[in-house]
């Protein structure tokens, strides 16, 4: 745990001793919380009383249920944030874990790190933790300044509960890590394959793609996210999670990093 | 302390095509406390047997051990027991020097710490640095970090890839005396270099190294192995019948005359050269100076190398 520990220390230490990582870190929770609240604040009220769930897609008017038009419209509207909260584990670490080894590449570092008693897989989860802790820490704590900030920007009780209730708590607590194993590890993975810090930040982006999907399929009516789906999403990241873990093991050879960098 | 028996190494690149030799058969032994110098020109695949040596990578064939771990085997307690100092220095350039070191401490398993990265930078004369970004040091202290990075974990044997390589005089000058006061302190120094006048002064022998080793000796035997021993005698001036003189003693191998200058190849130029200068002085010579005519290692090198075909 000692050589995870310090290797995280490290990271963090360079990481964040760059500023414009650590804007970039930042900005996302901050307009990912900030725009919601602003969606919730513009449209309570807007629909009149007696109006009905037809404005929304007919997938997600079925899972209103007996909610009022408004409630129900408001829940339309910030789920497609839940999206965005699930995906923001994936999008911040990523320029942290495409950079952890490759730039130990172009910096030369790697090779004194190799040569030092850590194991491989203290080294890979010593700098996928470093990736994923701090974005699912600022994934929580926009969360809960977002559960906060709700009833004073007019979310009704109705739209606050959906908030606390198990899809948007799985979202958040369960599928935001997993999201983030997975992102930081392909990246990992990534990375020790390329030469180049800007490669392995596009390629590891390309994990965004099936989330983008599923955030345009809600949309677009096709989908909606409720109970049911967010199991079968735990269920699939679980899968693919370890598959990536074992994966990045198999890929990271010390000699073809060594021998064949250029 | 350390000891290799037919290492090799071969690097496959395309299919079909004849994998790349680094290394060949590499049989060698390196004493407890010795300063070995591995010579050999760009490409000869010193790096990657230091590399080898350090478990950084695996060898194709053959066994070698670093005392009694086996390279493939013990790769962590070898890992434990060297040090490595690699080609560039490699440190992490946003972090302060005491920073970097510590980094390594820890990833070493060092039990004090602050006392050894102290020691340290006291030692290398970076301590009123040490809370500077790296970014900020001049290559020579860069590669002094880089040095006692490689010795915090009081490794048994130091492997050195090119220690000046890139340095200025002075810069150079400064890890040549580190290295001095290291090999007074009785480390085993695994030194790979391209400056021969540096592995001159420093190596207790010398290997040269072309993919597989050509030679290896102390750099006075390999003096005497490829030339000989001389001494110059400085005359007045040369008789020719003073040559013949000296051509009849039994010991004297060779003489040649060069401008006021007699050249004499002798076995034993200790116990010899007495001899000689009685002889010179009985046939009316009057000798001004006498000295032993010493090849540079550079001159060794080269022959050695040429005569490899390389």
């Amino acid at each position: 745990m000692k050589h995870i520990r310090t290797i995280i220390a490290k990271e963090w230490m360079e990481v964040f001793k760059n500023k414009m990582v650590l804007f970039t870190t930042a900005l996302m929770p901050i307009l990912f919380t900030a725009i919601p609240l602003v969606m919730v604040k513009t449209t309570s009220g807007s629909v009149s009383a007696g109006g009905s769930n037809a404005d929304v897609p007919a997938l997600f008017a079925q899972m209103c249920g007996q909610m009022n038009a408004g409630d129900c419209l408001q829940i339309y509207l910030i789920n497609q944030f839940m999206v965005l909260y699930m995906m923001m584990p994936l999008i911040i670490p990523i320029t942290i874990a495409a950079y952890s080894i490759v730039g130990e590449k172009t910096t030369r570092s790697l090779e004194p790190l190799l040569a030092t008693p850590v194991t491989t897989e203290e080294l890979l989860a010593g700098k996928a933790l470093a990736a994923a802790i701090p974005a699912i820490a600022a994934t929580w704590i926009c969360f809960v300044i977002f559960l906060l900030l709700l009833p004073l920007v007019g979310a009704t009780e109705a739209v606050r509960q959906y908030v606390l209730g198990p899809t948007w708590l799985l979202g958040i607590i369960v599928v935001g890590p997993l999201m983030a194993v997975a992102a930081v590890n392909f990246a990992i993975m990534v990375s020790s394959r390329v030469n180049d810090p800007r490669v392995a930040e596009q390629m590891a982006a390309i994990l965004i793609v099936p989330v983008l999907g599923l955030l345009f399929g809600q949309v677009a009516g096709l989908v909606v996210i409720n109970l049911q789906l967010m199991l079968i999403v735990i269920a699939a990241l679980v899968v693919i999670d370890i598959g990536l873990v074992y994966l990045g093991a198999r890929l990271f050879q010390r000699e073809t990093i060594l021998t064949r960098w250029k | 302390m350390i000891r290799t028996e037919q290492l090799s190494k071969y690097f496959t690149t395309r299919k079909g095509q004849q994998p790349i030799r680094a290394v060949q058969d590499l049989t060698l032994e390196v004493r407890e406390g010795e300063v070995f110098g591995f010579l050999g020109p760009n490409g000869a695949g010193k790096t990657t047997t230091v590399r080898m040596l350090t478990s950084l990578i695996g060898p194709t064939a053959g066994r070698a051990f670093i005392g009694r771990w086996e390279v493939g085997k013990d790769d962590q307690n070898i890992r434990r027991t060297v040090g490595i100092l690699t080609e560039s220095p490699g440190m992490y350039e946003r972090l302060s020097a005491e920073r970097n070191l510590s980094i390594f401490a820890n990833l070493y398993d060092v039990p004090d710490v602050p006392g050894q990265v102290e020691k340290y930078l006291r030692m290398l004369g970076l301590w009123n640095r040490r809370f500077d970004e790296v970014g900020s040091f001049s290559k020579g202290m860069r590669q002094k970090l880089a040095i006692a990075r490689a010795l915090l974990h009081e490794p048994q044997a130091l492997f050195l890839d090119e220690p000046t390589s890139g340095l200025d005089p002075e810069a150079a000058k400064l890890v040549r005396d580190f290295i001095e006061e290291l090999k007074s302190l009785g480390r085993t120094i695994f030194l790979c270099t391209h400056n021969l006048d540096e592995a001159d002064r420093l190596c207790d022998r010398i290997g040269i190294f072309k993919s597989r080793l050509i030679t290896v000796d102390t750099p006075e035997n390999l003096r005497t192995k490829l030339y000989g021993r001389k001494v110059v005698f400085h005359l007045a001036e040369v008789n020719s019948a003073w040559l013949v003189a000296l051509r009849a003693l039994p010991f004297v191998q060779d003489i040649q005359s060069v401008d006021n200058r007699l050249v004499v190849s002798l076995p034993d130029p200790e116990g010899q050269n007495p001899l000689i200068i009685r002889r010179l002085v009985e046939l009316g010579a009057e000798i001004q100076f006498v000295g032993e005519l010493r090849h540079s290692l550079e001159d060794i090198y080269l022959q050695t190398i040429q005569g490899e075909g390389v």
